[in-house]
């Protein structure tokens, strides 16, 4: 077990290294963004860009300077930004991540629950009319652009019904930390909550609803049966137990992919400074330092997610344990 | 391990002289027969003549050129003559707000954008790229990621590991960010760039389309991999390997048959997708660039109106919501149709 | 042994909506079973046989299947019990093993638990008495180091092993009948013989009735008591074991008996076989089912052979044919080498 611990950490490394080395020839291979220029500002003079070409090594071969940013990124952690004059990015990056894992983290309890609710509840109720309504929910809930179901949230709740008593405790747009005001922090976040969960809602709870009728046709259901256990207990300790096994599996990859910054479209509609936020503005900017560091912060967790996944899968499913 | 029911049904068919009849006219013909998935099937297609028929609109029925701004124009409504852009929006009532829905066919049915363009030919001119783009990248993908996938399946070993940790690569970037980063790379060229003979603009359709087959290619290859090295082992293989079967007719008359039933269930998912993936990009500005515009775009102009004019953002959002919903309550039926207890994954 | 039958199905019919149309999986079907009598049900696949006994237990839970007839089982009909009566039915009056172990056990528990599951599902005892006893039951069925291996994964066991350990888990709560549902046709032959001798000794231990499905003749030739052979969802032929080897009296049988490779007579040139197919479940035919592929048919084969003892009190049988005309085709139809002498 050790030896496949170490293999993948090596591993995740290796993943790492590439896709900064990647990340890094993309920026840099256009002729046509000199970021010596972008730092400069306005109406550089050439002896300008030249000091600043000095400052930032930028006239050093690639694979130099690419090691200093390493550097600079990991070791030292004083990585500048390069269209915010100053601003230290891993910092930063740090100060941004509460806003993402509470918008994350809140999102996750909301949508495991209520798919399994739904999933359950379908699969129960197959044959009767509530299954194809629960499905067709959670397929427009699965075909809805998230930004735009929550561009449609707030032109609800912070314009037309805004005065109404319905929605008149939410918040203008943005992020309070949870150390500065609870309330506001819970306020602020309980529309993109559900805004992002109505998607993984609609995805989870029809993957659910289709392992759990696929279980309930394997041999070892009906043998439960035949033992007389209650149905109850068919349902839970046999049926859930084998089919939320491929659901622990996605939830994993996906919650992992949110945190790594794939929330960034909810961000932006919300305007909640997190990773995402800051990854986008990055790149609207063509900020090289901070996009580096967002994508290794997020190919980080992405690779983490999906180790702890296999570690979890082969938990749960004792047939593919290393032995 | 097949259900009672089924063993029965098999005995039954069998006997009924059903042996023998070709599993793809059997797959199609209950494909038929569902009734919802037909629907969604056919909802999708107007869609698809809707925005392809955009010229015609543009031209024949609201008589405008969408794509410049009109910040002067005027129309009808009721009869009257009425400014694109009325005078007196906002909340100081100093700005110019666009003309809203007037729900005639011919003159602004849903309003103007911000710029006094017609949202309702926009519209569908939007639709074009949209589904141009979901459809075209959805095909290269699965085409890049079954040519991958049969490699590695098929040579196995170096070549498979190889292949799989690729993939695995490009898996394990966060999937908007890459995008994202190659995007707005392209698009710093504003005069676009040369591959080979052909030269590129920066505007054109191509960008997006092959990005985002680029990055869906680990989701279809995975499955299409499983599917190959399953068919690979099975012993039918073994049998046409010591009947003397050569390498390429292997591929083309055993495995690939197999194969393509995968990726045709999983095609209307994976188009569902792109669209969306498409429409996030745009929405981003970094997807779709002017002076084309597609559905993402558009509501991307239409933030600024959300709270006066919300049509300029709903249309294209609702657009986008039938379009992926018909895709995937026929993609659906298709998965159901090929093999009803169909083990592949929902994608969403 | 008390006169009524401790088990009696009464013209049970099952069918399922299809598709295609009405599926008649069992077509009017009676048997009965006495207190710690083995019963046979042999069938090929498609027969009904499977279908039968799970609907017994009520196993089948398909929304598309129709259930018309009654099971008595200790004198109360089974098809009316409510879910909850069902339930304590299954286990302890009732249990069945079924052809697959492997995926007839939960891959993801362990067998000790699942063992204990059963048990604490219908006796009240704690969990070690639990356990405990799941170690004595799997020491009964011949496991070594049961203590150990009470902790394994199903997929750690044998097929043979795994296949104990449902029998194991049947047993667990002394059942008055067991159903074994082709427990032998997923091993190899010499595990075969194992099981079979298994089941044979928890019969004589324990004075379990037991109701033995297969295709295989052989299979319920050493154990039976009574056989019921099935064909096309009805009974064709129902007797003791030595009047159904030695003195068949349905034409299928006669199929079944002279595939049978034989070592103690000479090697025939070559085994009989039963031409053609059963008929599909869609449109029984309206006369006999075996009709089409029957070397004997006649004019009276147009109307359905009802079930009735032609020869002996308790011998059923559905085939039109006088019993004598029956003893003389049964030498042309099985190989002359292969036939049993009735004595």
């Amino acid at each position: 077990m050790l030896t496949f611990i170490i293999r993948r950490l090596l591993w995740t490394v290796l993943v790492m290294f590439v896709i900064t080395v990647i990340v890094y020839i993309i920026f840099f291979k256009t002729p046509g963004v000199d970021p010596a220029r972008a730092i400069a500002g306005r109406n550089p003079s050439a002896q300008v860009i030249a000091e600043i070409r000095e400052q930032f090594g930028l006239n050093k071969p690639l694979p130099v300077q690419y090691a200093l940013m390493m550097k600079s990124l990991f070791v030292t952690r004083d990585l500048v930004s390069y269209s915010n004059q100053g601003l230290k990015v891993v910092p930063e990056i740090a100060a941004a991540t509460p806003a993402t894992l509470s918008l994350v983290f809140g999102a996750a309890v909301i949508w495991v629950v209520a798919s399994i609710a739904v999933g359950v509840a379908a699969a129960l109720l197959r044959g009767t009319v509530f299954d194809p309504l629960l499905m067709v929910a959670a397929l427009i809930g699965v075909s809805a652009p998230v930004f735009w179901v929550g561009q449609v949230a707030n032109m609800i709740t912070q314009g037309s019904l805004h005065d109404t008593f319905l929605f008149s405790w939410v918040p203008p747009l943005g992020y309070t930390p949870f150390t500065q005001d609870p309330a506001l922090w819970f306020k602020g976040l309980v529309i993109p909550w559900i805004t992002l969960s109505i998607l993984y809602i609609g995805l989870y709870g029809r993957v659910l609803r289709a392992n759990i009728i696929e279980t309930q046709n394997e041999d070892f259901i009906r043998t439960a049966r035949a033992k007389g256990i209650p149905e109850r207990q068919v349902l839970v300790r046999h049926t859930l137990r084998t089919s939320m096994i491929t659901f622990v599996s996605l939830f994993g990859l996906d919650f992992g992919a949110l945190v790594a910054g794939g929330a960034l479209l909810t961000e932006v509609v919300f305007g909640i400074h997190g990773v995402g936020f800051l990854a986008y503005q990055g790149f609207i900017n063509l900020d090289l330092p901070t996009i580096m560091a967002t994508v290794v912060y997020g190919a980080f967790f992405i690779v983490l997610a999906n180790a702890l996944v296999d570690i979890a899968y082969a938990w749960l499913d004792p047939r593919i344990r290393p032995t | 391990m097949a259900t009672l029911l089924e063993q029965v049904e098999v005995g039954a068919g069998q006997q009924s002289g059903v042996v023998g009849r070709n599993p793809w006219a059997l797959a199609g013909r209950r494909l038929w027969r569902n009734r919802v998935a037909m629907a969604a099937l056919g909802v999708f297609l107007l869609i698809v003549v809707l925005c392809l028929a955009a010229p015609l609109y543009a031209n024949n029925v609201a008589h405008v050129n969408p794509f410049p701004p009109n910040l002067n124009g005027h129309t009808v409504v009721n009869g009257t003559v009425v400014p694109v852009m009325q005078q007196g929006g906002g909340t100081l009532h100093l700005g110019e707000t666009p003309i809203g829905p007037t729900w005639d066919p011919g003159h602004y049915f849903l309003g103007a954008d911000s710029v006094g363009r017609d949202v309702a030919a926009l519209l569908l001119y939007g639709g074009r790229s949209s589904l141009l783009i979901g459809i075209g990248s959805a095909v290269l993908c699965c085409l890049g990621a079954t040519i991958v996938a049969l490699l590695a399946g098929f040579f196995g070993g170096t070549v498979d590991a190889l292949l799989s940790r690729l993939m695995d690569i490009i898996w394990a970037f966060p999937v908007y960010l890459l995008a994202i980063s190659i995007s707005t790379e392209l698009l710093t060229h504003s005069s676009g760039f040369q591959v080979g003979p052909v030269h590129v603009s920066a505007s054109s359709l191509w960008l997006p389309t092959v990005i985002i087959a680029f990055i869906f290619v680990p989701y279809v290859y995975r499955p299409v991999r499983g599917q190959v090295l399953s068919v690979v082992n099975k012993e039918f293989v073994e049998a046409s390997v010591a009947q003397g079967a050569s390498n390429l007719r292997l591929v083309f008359s055993e495995i690939l048959p197999n194969v393509v039933s995968t990726v045709i269930v999983l095609l209307p998912l994976i188009i569902a997708t792109t669209i969306l993936t498409e429409s996030a990009l745009s929405f981003l500005s970094i997807g779709v660039q002017p002076p084309n515009v597609s559905w993402g775009t558009i509501i991307q102009d239409g933030t600024d109106l959300v709270y006066t004019r919300p049509w300029v953002s709903l249309a294209p959002g609702l657009m986008i919501l039938l379009t992926v919903l018909s895709l995937n309550v026929f993609g659906d039926g298709v998965r159901d149709a090929l093999d009803p207890r169909a083990k592949l994954r929902v994608e969403g | 042994m008390t006169g009524e039958p401790l088990l009696e199905v009464r013209d049970l019919r099952v069918s399922f909506r299809t598709e295609d149309g009405l599926v008649q999986a069992v077509d009017g079907v009676s048997l009965s079973l006495s207190e710690g009598e083995t019963l046979g049900i042999v069938g090929e696949s498609g027969s009904g046989k499977s279908v039968t006994m799970m609907s017994v237990m009520r196993l089948i839970n398909d929304p598309n299947a129709r259930f018309e007839g009654e099971v008595l089982f200790k004198g109360h009909d089974l098809m009316t019990l409510n879910p909850e009566q069902i339930r304590e039915v299954r286990g302890t009056g009732i249990a069945m093993i079924f052809q697959d172990p492997m995926t007839s056990l939960n891959p993801v528990h362990r067998v000790g638990k699942q063992i204990a599951e059963q048990i604490l599902a219908h006796q009240d005892i704690s969990k070690q008495a639990a356990r405990a006893r799941a170690i004595d039951l799997l020491a009964a069925v011949g496991i070594p180091q049961p203590a150990e291996r009470v902790d394994n994964y199903p997929h750690e066991f044998s097929g043979g092993m795994r296949q104990r350990v449902m029998i194991a888990m049947a047993v667990s709560c002394n059942p008055d009948i067991l159903i074994a549902d082709e427990p032998t046709t997923a091993l190899d032959v010499t595990i075969q013989a194992q099981i079979l001798k298994l089941l044979r000794k928890l019969r004589n231990d324990f004075g379990t009735a037991v109701v033995l499905i297969t295709h295989d003749m052989g299979v319920v030739a050493d154990m039976a008591d009574r056989i019921a052979v099935m064909y096309a969802g009805r009974i064709v032929e129902q007797g003791t074991r030595r009047e159904v080897f030695y003195d068949a009296q349905h034409p299928y049988t006669w199929g079944l008996l002279g595939s049978i490779a034989r070592l103690d007579r000479p090697k025939p040139r070559r085994l009989a076989t039963i031409p053609g197919q059963p008929p599909s479940l869609l449109r029984l035919p309206e006369g006999c089912a075996f009709g089409d592929r029957c070397a004997h048919r006649f004019d009276l084969c147009d109307e359905r052979p009802p079930l009735l003892a032609r020869v002996d009190g308790n011998h059923l049988d559905a085939c039109h044919l006088e019993p004598k005309q029956k003893k003389e085709l049964r030498e042309t139809t099985i190989h002359p080498e292969l036939i049993g002498t009735a004595e």
